[in-house]
Parts: C-alpha cells; structure tokens; sequence
C-alpha cells in the first residue's frame, strides 16, 4: 500500500488526488496532499504512473504496513521505477507502442 | 426522492468508467445522444480491472475461416452455454473497434511484418487513452462519484443516484436510459486493482427488477505472490511450482486449480525458472508491474522461490451478471442496459472464466451495443421533464427498515469474506457448506435490511457493504441449485457434468432470492433440425 508522498518531491499538482481509484489521498488548499486514507489503498500502483516528479511509493505488501526510508528509495532506484519500466515520462503515457507482451500470447495461449 | 446535492440531467447515464463503460458512452454520443454522462466510482482511467492490467483481446481478422475456428473452440470450452452467434457478433464488434481505436492514434505495438497488432491492450494507456476519447467526444465525466442507486418513474429507469466523494455531498443525474458498466465483484479481496468491483451495479439493477444470471460461475481465483497485490498469471507459464520442503508440484493442466488443491495442504510457492533470458526480457518490459513486488523486496523471481496465495476474482473473471434480454445490452427494466463484466457473460463463454480476452473483447462490444440502444431508447422516449417524480429504488445499505443504522458496514463486509473468500468454501463446493453460509449470508441481510446505514461518505461504504451481501447471496443461492460440477463452478458433491443442467440459472429478488432455470437460447443448428 502507499507508504511515502514524498513533500519534498512533490509539486502539489494534486494529479494523484485525481487519479487514485480509491480516493487515498486528499488535497490540501495551498499545500500538497495528503495520504488521508491509506488503509483504502489497494495497491494497484496506479498513482506512481500519474505522478510527474516521483514523489509517491507503493510498497509491494498489500495487507501491510511497512516502514520506508526516502533517501534509501530515491538511491536504490525504486521511487518511480513503474513509470520508468512502462515508458510512462511525467505522467504522459508513453511506450505502449514498444510492449513485446504480443510475442507471448500465442506462446501461453490457452494458459 | 428528496431534491437535495447536485442535480443533472442527460439523456444517457453511464455507471462504470471502465473499457465496457467507456465504449458505451463513446457509442451512446455517436448515436446522438448529446448529453452523456459518466460516473465512476475511482476514476475513469484508472479504475477497475483493466486499468492496472495488460490484457490479451479477443479479435481475429475478419477471415471467416479463422473466425469460425475461433468460435468453435470457445463453444467447446463453454460448457454448451455459449452462443455461437454472439460469439461472432464479438468477433465482429471487436476488431472494428480495435480498428477504429487505432484510427484514433493508439500506439498499438507493430508485428514483424510490421502491422498494428490488436489483440493485446496495456491497461494504463488503453484506459488513458480513451479518457481522452471522452472528453473529446463532450462526455461529462464524473470521478470519484460512486452511483449507489436507480431512480425510477413508474416501472422504467430514470436515473441515478450516488454520491461525489471528494464534493463531499450526494447527486443525482436524471437520464432517460442507464447503462450499468459498473464491472463484477472481487468482495475486496485485493485482486489487482478489483476493490472498486464489489457488486454495486448487481444490487441496484436486482432493485429495480433485472434478473441475474450464471451467478454460480463465480468462483474464479488468481495466483498471486503472497503479501502481494498482483494477480496476473502470464508470469506462470513459466513457473516451477514446489511446497514447503522444496517438492516439486505438478500443477496438472489447471495451474489455478493445481495451485488450491496444494494450498489446502500447506505452503506453495513458485520460481519462474522456465524463462529463458530472451523471454525474460519480455516478461520484464510488457508486464512491469509484476515484478515491482518482488524487486522492491529484493526477489529474484526467475531464480528464487517466493510464497503464493489465491485471490478471489469473483465474477470479475467468472461470468456472471445481470441477465441480458438481447444482445442490445437490453433488461427486462425499461431504460435499463448492462454491459461488461456486469453483465452476464454466458453466452461468450459459457461456463468457463471470462478473465483477459473473453471479457476485454466484451467489454468493447457489448458496451458498443448498450451505448447505441440506450441513445436509442433515449431519443424514443424523449427528454424527461424536470419536474416529474421520481422513486429511489436503493433499500439495505440506504434505507434500512427500522432506520438504526446499527450495523457497521466492515462488519458486513467481514462476514461475507469469511464465506466467500476461503477457497475451500467458494471455490470447491458442496451443498453442505453453501447451505451453511447461505444462512451466515441470509441472517447478516436480514441484519442489514434492518440496520446498516451510515451518514455522507460513509453511505458509500455502507451501499458497497450491502452489494457484497446481496452478490455473495446471488453466487452461492445459484451454486445451490446448479446440483452439478460444470465449468467454473465445481461442487465436490456433484463432482460430474449432467447433461440434463445444461441450462441457465436465473436469479431474482432480494430479500428472497428465487432461482430458476430456463432453457438456452435456440441455436441456428436446432432451429434448423426443427
């Protein structure tokens, strides 16, 4: 579920706000928003994709907390690697056109 | 109904911003509908099942050999319940629209020959993509504005009724036709992007008079990395699957089900050592949000063993749903149209899971054909006046009868997890335990009816509560009376196919569910042995 919305990052253009299917976050008039109802994440990772400047990280558990440390995931890579992995630049969808997932499908078909 | 929030109107409304929802707006502007407008519980474009996933597409080339073999596999794959006319009217359906999607500048991937291949859509940027459509088109789109109820005037649909979250205060569009996209229900088992799909579409069409049906094909279930969200199975083709000391499992020729059998033992878990590097590689750039649970843990899935779970996919990749009256996306409900995963979608797949290809090439299609009949009906009944009266139909979650509000909606939703997410309750059965969680089930509705109800936002949850309720209700009142194993729903009790039960199971009411079962639709073939 999302454990960081990271201020420092953050620009406060509240594209999460909008974007979270489950409506975590909540925006703050004058500031950036907020993480206001984590235990309704679903951890579909969705948000990271809209974020532009990589504030947001998901972590992985579903059903727990876990404790993270921003410098360790800003060094290590991890804020902002979905959107790095699927193409995605500042929240524009990109890389659909590049995805090999086609080349398996007759592969696996049936599977 | 009381005048109070936010009040539209429209000709069309659309509930469910997914592909199925999506499609029907799109088709219900480019039939003349001018004022659509669509409600989504998240947010159009990145809500539900196909947003977060990537997800194969039903499509063959207008070839009518291909075709037709096509369909004559899937009929053998439906547990006699497909319809092989719907199926080719999918087929149809859905590679003109892929076509016309890329008309429209989606970035499909190009084969060797260098042709758009259409049959596989990435979630995000499918979903993206046609929010844009939308806004293009002059569709209002309404995010985080869950639909919790149907108006109706006299017997037909004339609205909806719901509440916008992030306003904080409730709606209502008046419409002269509904089409509930709304998708299926997961009982908020944390399936990847699935606890938006928690039956609300099913309960408000079952209030205002739509039947259900194939209920009983509900119990599907994704393998998924344990503490993990992810429950995309690609991945797992690839896979050596062993328990806890290290023996290795043979899956035979259902991993979904080699998979539960084992669980019911002890621990599995699952190395994806059968991917050679170039496979890998794919693995790795088309589905990338497989493997951020494992490298954001430090797991090296393609040479380390990591633990799996089921989650329960419900009727999200099982198949049923609101009963259609004709393939138009039509109910027996005036006004009322259900399209994708919603809707039932026997007659595609019959008994067998809907899940991927079945259900993305529905979801286009079917919402295609809902979107044009309720412009249709639309422009047949005309602009409803402002100022006629309308009835809510929303009763358990809404209304209770002694007006408490005693009942929690998470305590609801905690009984019917107890008797729907355990795989040796839903998804191998026996007359015995549904009896048994059918009374669980029958007394937490009484309970309810009687009392659930919570203020502002917190309706939304109470009204998700009482859906979950009435579709675990729908699923295992039909597995009750489908006295045999077919398809996707097994009873360990009746564990053969009987022939004499190849029919469709039709469930209605609320309070009482009465099931039935009526015959399949008349084929070409029998109607030419007549």
């Amino acid at each position: 579920m999302i454990e960081l919305l990271s201020e420092e990052r953050c620009t406060g253009c509240n594209l999460c706000v909008r974007a979270c299917p489950t409506n975590v976050f909540e925006a703050v008039p004058g500031g950036v928003p907020i993480i206001a109802r984590q235990q309704d994440c679903q951890t579909c990772f969705m948000c990271e994709l809209y974020c532009p400047v990589d504030a947001l990280y998901v972590s992985p558990l579903a059903e727990r907390r876990a404790e993270v440390d921003e410098s360790a995931l800003a060094g290590n890579g991890q804020l902002g690697s979905y959107a790095r992995n699927m193409g995605w630049k500042a929240a524009k969808p990109r890389g659909a056109d590049k995805d090999p997932t086609f080349r398996f499908r007759a592969l696996t078909r049936g599977a | 109904m009381t005048a109070s929030g936010e009040q539209r109107q429209a000709d069309v409304v659309v509930v469910g911003g997914g592909p199925a929802g999506a499609w029907a707006a799109l088709h219900a502007r480019a039939s003349g509908a001018e004022q659509v407008v669509l409600v989504d519980k998240g947010a159009c474009g990145t809500s539900g099942a196909t947003a977060s996933a990537n997800t194969g597409v039903w499509c063959v080339p207008p070839d009518p050999a291909a075709r037709a073999k096509a369909i004559a596999a899937r009929h053998a794959q439906s547990g006699g319940l497909g319809r092989e006319e719907l199926m080719a009217a999918v087929l149809e359906t859905t590679y003109r629209e892929l076509e016309q999607l890329g008309a429209w500048g989606f970035p499909f991937p190009s084969d060797d020959a260098g042709r758009p291949y259409l049959a596989n859509l990435r979630g995000p940027d499918y979903m993206a993509f046609l929010r844009q459509r939308l806004k293009r088109a002059g569709v209002t789109l309404l995010d985080h504005s869950p639909a919790q109820e149907l108006l109706l005037h006299d017997s037909a649909v004339a609205g909806v009724a719901g509440y916008r979250l992030q306003q904080d205060l409730p709606y209502t569009v008046r419409a002269s036709a509904v089409v509930v996209a709304s998708g299926g229900v997961a009982f908020l088992s944390k399936t990847l992007g699935c606890d938006v799909n928690t039956g609300d579409g099913l309960l408000m069409a079952a209030e205002a008079g739509a039947e259900l049906s194939g209920m009983e094909f509900s119990a599907q279930y994704g393998i998924c990395p344990a503490y993990s969200s992810v429950t995309k199975g690609l991945p797992y083709f690839w896979a050596t699957f062993s328990d806890e000391s290290g023996r290795v499992l043979d899956m035979g020729d259902n991993r979904m089900l080699g998979v539960a059998r084992a669980l019911l033992e002890g621990p599995v878990y699952a190395v994806l050592d059968k991917a050679n590097p170039e496979v890998q590689r794919w693995l790795r750039e088309g589905q990338p949000n497989c493997f951020l649970p494992h490298d954001r843990l430090g797991i090296d899935p393609f040479s380390q063993r990591f633990p799996l779970t089921l989650r329960c996919e419900g009727t999200v990749r099982g198949t049923g749903g609101i009963r259609l009256a004709a393939d138009d996306g039509s109910t027996r409900v005036p006004g009322l149209y259900a399209a994708g995963d919603a809707a039932s979608r026997e007659g595609l797949t019959g008994s067998a899971t809907g899940g991927g290809a079945p259900n993305a090439a529905w979801a286009i299609s079917s919402g295609s054909w809902a979107g044009r009949a309720a412009a249709d009906h639309a422009r047949r009944v005309g602009r409803a006046s402002d100022d006629r009266s309308l009835r809510s139909a929303g009763l358990t979650g809404l209304r209770p009868s002694d007006g408490a509000g005693r009942v929690e909606a998470v305590e609801i939703q905690r009984l019917v997890q107890a008797e729907v997410l355990p795989i040796g309750k839903n998804l191998f059965r026996t007359g015995d335990q549904l009896t048994a969680s059918l009374r669980e089930l029958d007394a937490g509705w009484g309970a309810a009816r009687s009392s659930l109800q919570a203020p502002g936002r917190g309706s939304v949850r109470a009204r998700e509560a009482a859906a979950l309720l009435a579709s675990a209700r729908f699923a295992y009142r039909s597995a009750l009376a489908r006295v045999e194993s077919r398809g996707l729903h097994r009873r360990l009790d009746r564990p053969e196919l009987d022939p004499e039960q190849t029919h469709h199971l039709v469930a209605e009411g609320l309070d009482e569910i009465r099931v039935r079962a009526i015959p399949l639709r008349a084929s070409p073939h029998d109607r030419a042995a007549e």
